[in-house]
């Protein structure tokens, strides 16, 4: 059952502090309204996965390992591959995240990254079929959020993609029903971008990229995922306030310009 | 093996889909509230072949005590598909997909909701879902708003959701199963009538900017037409009540005056 969490206590003076400077097109920390924190990342930093990314928006840490394993196709896509995407909210990354299975924020997290990589066609999951309903290739992405600093949708979906472009997989041989390994690796065919941006709405004014005392302050959140041809192909409305739609339409503008500067990061 | 064939044609040669609706129509919407004794208030939808029940307990006093808010009601909420609910049987254990919409779910419905008069206390709000066939996060939201009215909560407003999305490159109104997993793109949206102020936006697929806006406007348009079938429920359940208290006053002063 989803129950209303109970805020983190934020001083009603920071409150009112934060919503006036944003009112004046300021934030705390001096950036500009559409301004995303410094992003950092690092490709490659797990030896034993398929692949991984270190990534950092300003003090958001998350990294994201690749395992990519042979196993049986869902019976309504016999000849595709099958991508799995979970998060864990570690313990270690904020006073508030508590050992035990994965709750409604981790899921929801998890699903959203999800939708983006599946619905833009990220991975051309059909070329990961070995055998037609019998073997196919798992894609198993695991985002771990190592330290909480607000928007943990945009740094897992960035860390999960750039996991992804690094992942160099075994090459499979299947003879007789029977799976063989081959020598070398190959890459992984990713075939689009989706890339997440998500605001935060502070009265009646934008933010993007909240940190973790926007996020406390602001009344809802709207993600959107925008692939490399500027569509949209995932979105996510979060938390308990509602947005006009004037609002939702700003939103969806700035979200495309953003998702362009990710991109590039990206193709680094 | 089950497998599901994809549909030759979403749309045929007539405009015209599956079930033989157009692009930009609804199917057909059933209203109850009150349907069940014992939850403080509910109601029951069926749009199209979704049958959907929602019940509503509370305010009432929060259990476990350390759930209680100290400056308003906790809202609580579970969307769950019955197993018989689906082609193939669900698993009654909520899934990842019922955990994430039962969160959506709360959070288009509370802001709707005066929690600040009722501090201390638990509202909860139940959707059980008896047949799905697309779109039930829409028809629940649907009812569970008109259960919380049926309970007497305060409301800034009725809360409806409906989706949009596109098939066969066209935009539709309020996907059925088959369209939502053969279609490009799904997008429900639920808002405050009144104001137009959206509580829930999702999407999956893909649309372009001018697609997005388009499928918006629909979604909201279709939002705005089940309000109206929304306010009729209502009307039916409790001018029928108006009237009937009317009519028992009516007698007893006759009866008086007789006297």
């Amino acid at each position: 059952m989803s129950v209303t969490p109970s805020e983190g206590i934020i001083a009603r003076i920071k409150q009112k502090n934060l919503a006036d400077l944003i009112a004046r097109g300021k934030r705390l920390d001096g950036r500009g309204l559409t301004d995303y924190r410094e992003i950092k990342i690092e490709p490659g930093v797990i030896d034993k996965a398929e692949g991984s990314a270190l990534v950092h928006i300003g003090n958001t840490m998350v990294m994201a390992g690749i395992k990519v394993e042979p196993g049986e196709p869902f019976p309504d896509t016999p000849n595709e591959g099958i991508l799995t995407v979970n998060t864990e909210l570690v313990p270690l990354a904020s006073p508030t995240f508590e050992p035990g299975p994965p709750d409604e924020n981790a899921i929801e997290l998890a699903r959203v990254v999800d939708r983006g990589l599946r619905e833009s066609k990220a991975i051309d999951l059909p070329k990961l079929c070995l055998t037609p309903c019998k073997t196919v290739l798992v894609v198993f992405v695991d985002i771990y959020i190592l330290n909480h600093d607000g928007n943990l949708v945009d740094a897992s979906s960035i860390a999960a993609l750039a996991a992804l472009l690094n992942t160099k997989m075994p090459k499979y041989e299947v003879d007789d029903d029977e799976i063989r390994l081959k020598p070398g690796r190959i890459k992984l065919p990713i075939q689009n971008f989706p890339i997440a941006v998500t605001q935060g709405k502070i009265n009646q004014n934008l933010l993007v990229d909240p940190n973790l005392t926007e996020e406390q302050v602001m009344d809802a959140k709207l993600t959107i995922t925008i692939d490399k041809e500027g569509c949209v192909c995932a979105m996510q409305k979060s938390g308990l306030g509602a947005f006009s739609l004037d609002m939702v339409e700003a939103a969806f503008k700035t979200a495309r310009e953003k998702a362009e500067g990710l991109r590039k990061l990206l193709e680094k | 093996m089950v497998q599901t064939q994809p549909p030759t044609k979403l749309i045929d040669e007539k405009g015209k889909r599956i079930d033989g609706r157009n692009p930009r129509e609804l199917r057909p919407i059933k209203l109850e509230v009150s349907v069940l004794e014992n939850a403080a208030g509910s109601a029951y939808i069926e749009q199209g072949k979704n049958k959907i029940l929602a019940a509503v307990y509370g305010p009432r006093e929060a259990h476990p005590k350390h759930l209680a808010l100290p400056d308003r009601a906790v809202i609580r909420c579970r969307y769950h598909m019955a197993p018989f609910s689906t082609e193939t049987r669900k698993n009654p254990a909520p899934s990842r997909r019922e955990l994430e919409l039962s969160k959506i779910i709360r959070e288009a419905l509370e802001p709707t909701i005066f929690t600040e008069l009722y501090p201390r206390t638990t509202i909860d709000v139940f959707i059980e879902v008896l047949q799905s066939d697309g779109g039930t996060r829409g028809a629940g939201i649907i009812a569970a708003s008109l259960a919380l009215a049926d309970a007497g909560v305060p409301m800034r407003d009725l809360v409806v959701g409906c989706a949009a999305g596109k098939i066969e490159g066209q935009i539709v109104l309020d996907l059925d199963d088959v369209e939502d997993k053969f279609g490009q793109a799904d997008m429900p949206v639920a808002i405050l009538p009144r104001t137009g102020e959206i509580t829930l936006l999702q999407m999956d697929g893909m649309l372009s900017p001018e697609e997005f806006e388009e499928a918006l406007n629909l979604a909201i348009e279709g939002c705005k037409k089940i309000h109206e079938m929304q306010r009729n429920a209502l009307k039916r359940k409790y001018a029928v009540e108006k009237e009937a208290a009317e009519e028992i006053v009516n007698t007893e002063k006759e009866e008086k005056e007789e006297s």
